[in-house]
């Protein structure tokens, strides 16, 4: 195992390495550097030749400033020298300093698209492997490659259109109008009834219910003007806290096993408990308060569990920790929505809060709520864009692999034992099914980290992926291109290692090559 | 299933002895008796998505190719996408329905440019760019991939550490140097194709690797060892032997790299390194009119329209030719697997063959989602 790693770590120096020379040679064939300079009409025009000329060392030949470059590289990678030099940008900064500033715009824009991702994709993939050649697995598949199919730059602009334009117009003045209540309706009627499936009855039952639920829920909220001031209250909390108990139970202990169901209730109570006495201290509020309050609940939920005991104390502890963790997310839903006026009133922000670039406001003013808010709309779009690019080939390959795993033998012996269908699935098929999904999982992070450039150029971010197409065009300036392939490149060669490692560590049956 | 087989990502498909094609005894009544290319014919056929998307393909590319012209042959269209007009009613579509198109169908541009003319170069451009990525890509992929299947040893070694260095060097840097050299020279249709010559040139890595699994695989097998000591040379064992048994592989991912090429291409052009001006590509034409979305809506919608219809109909071919060449594959009929009962389980016949086939639907090359290939997963054993 050992000499495996080390075999692949010489190796990926050595292609990183190759791979880097050719860039960097590229990068310097692909325009003249002083370019605009040339024709500038300034008066010291050879002024300012000479000084670009000695920022960048254009002196040398571009072989040569290669070598130069990967001297100050590798001071990177030298432990405890803290000193790491990756050239000066065409601007004179540091190209240190743009990609920090750079990476932190791209693990904000693409953190939250990658987790939806994983999560709707992987559950999407799971339910149409279990309900093969239904209705819903062929509309899904269909979706997918849809969304395979489209461009992403087509989707940004016209998310940018229809969700920040439209929906801030909507907001203005926040009623539903009859039309589009009757449609929506209708098509909630008809995605309840792709998902339950069962008799005709039963599904014109189901879309009755569906239709009607979502109709008066529209209804309620324009003539409430829920938008404006939305919130949840005490009532809401406990009813969706109620949902989401029994929904945590369903899937980690199944609804019979009584204990794990009575402590992921008691976390109902415990959260609005927890709803009443925080909210003074919520007023001025930091995100380490924040983290810490999420790792206690999870804490608590785990408690509970535990001292319900039970002849399982593991599956009552995963139950209650759950619900734990999401009620305590409706009660920071509920203080976001509380902030939510203040926010949408705010003179930055003047009525139209959806962003369509950026990602934050400059010079907004507002406690933590509200600056997390303006984030999350910032992000809102961009996130929605990624999401749909990203789903289709997770819930395709989540597909492919629970349908060979739920024909293996040992699913046929786990039903012969009587065991219940969700034991099957959840435990002996759900987690197997995910371990080739490991491994797509972490090289997707490395490509990620990249920045996903078309995304970052609509919505404006000031990411890595804008950072290396700003540094190619018009002028193309190498040692920022360099900073941003130094970083992609490691990241994809490290993520490929751990994608083999973390195949072998998940499934005992594959062994790597020593 | 007797082997442990874990499912490789990259798209490689598992080896062992399924992969042998069917069992004499199990063979289906329906196939009984056709050659190997009837069998994937008649399967193809028999998928309903595919036949359609082939029909839209065609009608879009008889349609993109004879409405304007190519090549200096004048097309039926009455405007050129280079040409001015006086701009009517604001440039607003005059499309009302299939036999009343009316003087601009799409529309004007924003200086009275025949938007339909616009798109259907547009449309050229990328079926273009599309098929010569798909021929480059695939020439050298098929190439590298067998000598470094067949050969092994330090040929394998070489070229595998090539394809290394090729696969992690953003293909955005390559195409704005290769972009701008063919710019300088040349212009027009030769631009377009000297586009498509040089992504392909860097596209080919991933197909190589599953080529190479391909005839590391076939050339353990008994017919290479008889060809051997029927005294064939190495180059007619590689290409007369085992190459016909890999082309399933290649034509469903030389498809599916056709698929990723356009949206790679409009990708390109929307940032300003693929196509470039006077000429236009679907790419460009969405990147110059994002902003006159709210005042010429329809400036975004059809090129949009034209680039998803393509590449969805691209996308649905492959699945059927990956569904017909897979050897395991029986023809499927909903009706009987729902009958047969409702869990998964229950209809593994088609469940076994559906599953490794969707194996190899790698999405590579998708320049937003994260698409670089992965490399090998580790070996088995």
């Amino acid at each position: 195992m050992v000499t495996y790693i080390i075999r692949r770590l010489v190796t990926a120096v050595l292609i990183l390495l190759g791979a880097s020379f050719v860039v960097y040679q590229l990068t310097a064939a692909a325009g003249d550097p002083l370019q605009d300079l040339r024709e500038s009409n300034a008066p010291n025009k050879e002024q300012l030749i000479q000084q670009r000329v000695a920022l960048l060392d254009l002196g040398t030949p571009p072989p040569l400033r290669y070598f130069k470059w990967l001297g100050g590289a590798a001071q990177c990678v030298v432990p405890f020298v803290g000193k790491c030099d990756l050239g000066l940008a065409i601007n004179g900064e540091p190209v240190v300093n743009a990609l920090g500033r750079a990476m932190g715009q791209t693990i904000l824009l693409i953190t939250a698209a990658t987790i939806l991702a994983i999560v709707i994709g992987i559950a999407l993939g799971i339910i149409t492997a279990l309900r093969q050649y239904s209705t819903l697995d062929y509309s899904v598949t269909f979706m997918a490659f849809l969304f395979f199919s489209l461009p992403i730059f087509w989707i940004a602009v016209l998310l940018k259109e229809f969700g920040a334009i439209g929906f801030n117009d909507f907001l203005r003045n926040p009623v539903f109008s009859p039309t589009s209540v009757i449609i929506t309706a209708i098509c909630m009627g008809i995605v309840v009834v792709l998902f339950m499936g069962g008799t005709l009855v039963q599904r014109a039952i189901g879309f009755a219910i569906g239709a009607a639920v979502t109709a008066g829920l529209m209804v309620a909220l324009s003539v409430t003007g829920w938008f404006r001031a939305p919130g949840l209250g005490p009532i809401l909390i406990v009813v969706f806290g109620l949902g989401v108990a029994y929904l945590a139970t369903q899937l980690t202990a199944g609804i019979k096993n009584r204990k794990a169901l009575y402590s992921a209730l008691i976390m109902v109570p415990l959260g609005l408990i927890a709803y009443y006495v925080l909210n003074p201290f919520f007023a001025h509020v930091t995100g380490w308060a924040i983290l810490a309050l999420a790792a206690v609940t999870i804490l608590v939920g785990c408690a509970v569990g535990w001292l319900m005991g039970g002849f399982d104390r593991g599956q009552s502890m995963r139950a209650a920790a759950l619900s734990a963790f999401f009620i305590g997310g409706l009660v920071m839903l509920d203080r976001f929505m509380v902030e939510w006026p203040n926010y949408f009133n705010n003179g930055r922000i003047r009525g139209r809060p959806i962003a369509t670039i950026g990602s934050s406001t400059p010079n907004l003013e507002g406690n933590w709520w509200i600056h997390n808010l303006d984030n999350f709309t910032h992000l809102l779009l961009p996130t929605i864009a990624l999401l749909l690019v990203s789903l289709a080939s997770y819930s395709r390959y989540s597909r492919a692999s629970m349908l060979e795993i739920m024909q293996m033998d040992y699913i046929r012996t786990a039903r012969a034992k009587g065991l219940p269908e969700r034991t099957v699935v959840m435990r002996h098929a759900f987690r197997n099914a995910l371990i080739p999904l490991a491994t797509l999982v972490a090289f997707d992070i490395g490509g990620l980290i990249g920045g996903a450039v078309i995304t970052e150029r609509v919505f404006a971010f000031t990411g890595m992926g804008n950072l290396f197409v700003a540094s190619l065009l018009p002028i193309p300036d190498p040692n920022p291109v360099m900073g941003v392939f130094l970083i992609t490149g490691l990241l994809a060669l490290v993520f490929n290692l751990i994608a083999d490692l973390a195949y072998s560590v998940l499934d005992p049956r594959v062994r790597v090559k020593a | 299933m007797t082997t442990p087989n874990p499912a490789t990502p990259s798209g490689q498909i598992p080896e062992g002895p399924e992969r042998d094609g069917l069992d004499p005894e199990v063979i289906p009544q329906e196939i009984k008796g056709l050659s190997q290319n009837a069998i994937v014919r008649k399967r193809f056929i028999g998928n309903t998505p595919a036949v359609i998307s082939i029909v839209v393909f065609v009608l879009i590319a008889l349609l993109a190719f004879s409405s304007i012209g190519f090549l200096g042959v004048p097309g039926w269209w009455h405007y050129s996408y280079e040409e001015f007009s006086t701009q009517i009613n604001g440039g607003h579509p005059t499309f009302t329905n299939l036999f009343n198109w009316g003087d601009h169908p799409f529309g004007q541009d924003r200086i009275g440019r025949d938007y339909f003319a616009m798109t259907m170069r547009g449309t050229q451009q990328s079926i273009i760019i599309m098929f010569v990525i798909g021929a480059v890509g695939g020439f050298i992929g098929v190439v590298v991939g067998a000598l470094s299947g067949y050969f092994r040893g330090w040929i394998e070694a070489v070229l595998m550490r090539i394809v290394d260095i090729i696969i992690i060097i953003p293909l955005l840097i390559l195409a704005a140097v290769l972009g701008r050299i063919a710019g300088a020279h040349v212009s027009g249709n030769m631009a377009t194709i000297m586009l498509g010559l040089f992504i392909g040139v860097i596209i080919w890595t991933g197909l190589s690797r599953l080529v190479r699994g391909e005839f590391l695989s076939l050339r353990e097998r008994e017919f290479v060892d008889a060809a051997h000591i029927a005294g064939a040379s190495n180059t007619r064992i590689m290409f007369k032997h085992i190459l016909p048994n890999a082309v399933g592989v290649i034509i469903v991912n030389v498809t599916l790299l056709m698929s990723s090429a356009i949206l790679l291409e409009t990708a390109l052009s929307f940032l300003g390194l693929g196509v470039r001006p006077p000429d236009v590509s679907l790419g460009s034409l969405i990147s110059d009119n994002q902003e006159a979305f709210s005042t010429r809506p329809w400036l975004f919608w059809f090129p949009g329209l034209f680039i998803v219809a393509i590449c969805l109909s691209i996308n649905f071919i492959g699945d059927g030719l990956r569904d017909a060449f897979d050897p395991r594959q029986k023809k499927f009929n909903a009706k009987k697997a729902k009958d047969r009962g409702v869990h998964g389980s229950a209809v593994k016949d088609s469940v076994s063959a559906a599953a490794i086939a969707e194996r190899t639907d790698g999405p590579s090359g998708r320049p937003d989602a994260g698409g670089t290939p992965r490399e090998d997963p580790p070996s088995r054993g």
